[in-house]
């Protein structure tokens, strides 16, 4: 099922090669083996999301593709380059963005200042003004501590800040969680309006019900693998098996 | 009231607090990034006059470029330092890096005592600050006067640069969350080799500034440092701007001790430690753990 989901595009026969692709990716937390040979692909355009029950592995699996985990094995292809032995700030100069579970807004940093942290990476990253058109609390917020924000700004701002660089490929780790359904309804919209102007996202989410409102393919992630795979029209189809893996 | 006596010794207060303050902001920016406390400080700043002191007696090199190139020389030295001993020990625990510090200030001083002995070696003040200024109210030696502006200056730059730049942004960020900071593309191993090489220079500019008040010395840091750890202490630690104040206001105090009450004067400031210790641990201006 994994292969076929792997190798099957949600839209066409005539599928763009992967930018992302996954083999066999195994990473450690000190001695504790944490992902037990990770498969999955990404395509140009897409927004796949990992789903799977607190502790399956998917954040472990965005903090390894971006080189946050120290001890890692297998296969990580970027835009065709391997990229498990790359060090996490030349991974991000290579174009992939991090949105960590936990926001990491810099509390010692202003709105502006967390704005501007990250480095331009490559040209076509948002300015400013669109970032403010995307998100317009952060406009009237920007001389804030950036830990001074609500929750669902500090969304935003974790959101924009990696717009900024011009990097195409955004992972994000949960990016609802904790939030109130009006914001989670806008960073819905939001990610809706990255995927209509060409951005990649690989996605982390509990919740498969507002994944399905962005998501063109769904990766199940149970015990450090990946166990199931279907394009997000085939969710209905699958929901029984969904409830079962996610135990809800 | 001796009114020239106390304000000689506001004076002398304020030299000292020059020293305190380059020294223990130093301190700040290497604690607040590495995590380390820097027990080599000292040391450095021993090396920061004695760069300047070969300079002048190898090399012919005068005051004036030993201000800018023994801080480079002796910053260069401790970026090697901290490439090649203090990076190991990231993620462990203080005392790790305060141990293997105090080591490497006990082998830099060794070697220096084992050439020059423990005598003082002579470090004459440059011709454009010699002889000084009469007041009124009391007599300013230029030099002394250089020392404290010029400090003031550069503590105040160095300040600006942390709080108010991108690039004091990056560090904070990097002294928050040193792993998001790098997954954004910011290399922050060399930041940090170069933030450590950064507090070593100020280190070395105050040795360079002390070399013609108090002469050359093996021990002249070893004397300094354990007085500018309770600066810092007093400050909180890793606080940039706490240090600076700390400085200046510790180096008065301890002037005005001397005049009033001379006996004091070497303890006040590990009474005043004790007492921000007891009152507030993490120091006048840090923030709490």
């Amino acid at each position: 099922m994994v292969e076929a989901v792997m190798t099957k595009s949600p839209a066409t026969a005539s599928a763009p090669k992967p930018i992302l692709e996954i083999d066999n990716l195994e990473a450690w937390y000190g001695e504790s083996h944490i992902l037990h040979g990770i498969n999955f692909n990404v395509r140009p355009g897409e927004v796949v999301t990992l789903l799977g029950r607190n502790g399956a592995g998917k954040t472990t699996t965005l903090k390894s593709i971006m080189g946050i985990i120290g001890k890692r094995t297998g296969s990580i292809k970027f835009d065709g380059q391997d990229i498990i032995k790359t060090s996490s700030d030349k991974i991000a100069r290579k174009g992939i963005a991090f949105c960590p579970e936990e926001r990491g807004i810099f509390a010692s940093l202003d709105v502006r200042e967390n704005l501007m942290l990250p480095p331009i990476v490559r040209e076509g990253g948002l300015s400013l003004d669109q970032i403010f058109d995307l998100f317009p609390n952060l406009k009237e917020r920007l001389n804030s501590q950036g830990t001074k924000l609500s929750g669902g700004e500090q969304q935003m701002l974790a959101i924009a800040r990696i717009l900024r660089t011009g990097a195409r490929f955004l992972m994000l780790d949960e990016p609802t969680e904790g939030l109130a359904p009006v914001i989670i309804q806008q960073i819905g919209h939001t990610i809706q309006r990255l995927k209509s102007e060409g951005f990649t996202i690989l996605l982390v989410e509990q919740n498969f019900r507002w994944a399905s409102t962005v998501a063109d393919r769904f990766y199940i992630v149970e015990h450090g693998k990946i166990i199931d795979g279907f394009a997000n029209s085939e969710l209905q189809a699958n929901m029984d098996k969904l409830h079962t893996y996610l135990g809800v | 009231m001796n009114y020239q006596a106390l304000f000689a010794q506001l004076l002398v207060g304020l030299i000292n607090g020059s020293f305190y303050a380059l020294l223990s902001l130093g301190l700040a920016v290497i604690f607040g990034m590495l995590n380390i406390i820097n027990f080599a400080h000292g040391a450095l700043y021993m090396m920061g006059a004695f760069a300047a002191y070969f300079l002048l007696n190898v090399a012919g090199i005068g005051y004036w470029p030993a201000l800018i190139l023994a801080p480079i020389a002796v910053g260069i030295f401790g970026m090697i330092l901290e490439r090649t001993m203090l990076q190991w020990l990231s993620g462990l625990d203080h005392l790790y890096g305060l141990l293997l510090t105090f080591g490497m200030a006990l082998i830099i001083q060794g070697v220096f005592q084992n050439y020059f002995g423990s005598s003082g070696l002579p470090y004459a003040i440059p011709d454009e600050l010699k002889g000084g200024v009469n007041l009124g109210f009391m007599f300013l030696p230029i030099y002394r006067g250089w020392v404290v502006i010029f400090s003031l200056i550069v503590c105040i730059a160095t300040w600006f640069v942390i709080e108010r730049t991108r690039l004091g942004a990056n560090l904070r960020a990097a002294t928050e969350n040193p792993t998001l900071v790098r997954a954004f593309g910011i290399n922050v191993p060399r930041m940090i080799t170069l933030t450590y090489g950064l507090g070593v220079g100020l280190a070395a500019l105050a040795g360079v500034l002390s070399a013609p008040i108090n002469q050359v010395r093996p021990l002249m840091g070893a004397d300094l440092i354990i007085v500018v750890f309770a600066v810092v202490v007093i400050g909180g630690m890793g606080s940039i701007m706490g240090s600076i104040i700390t400085g200046f206001a510790l180096g008065i105090v301890e002037g005005l001790t001397k005049y009033f009450y001379p006996e004091a004067s070497n303890t006040v400031v590990f009474v005043l430690m004790v007492l921000v210790l007891l009152v507030k641990p993490s120091g006048l201006t840090g923030r709490a753990a």
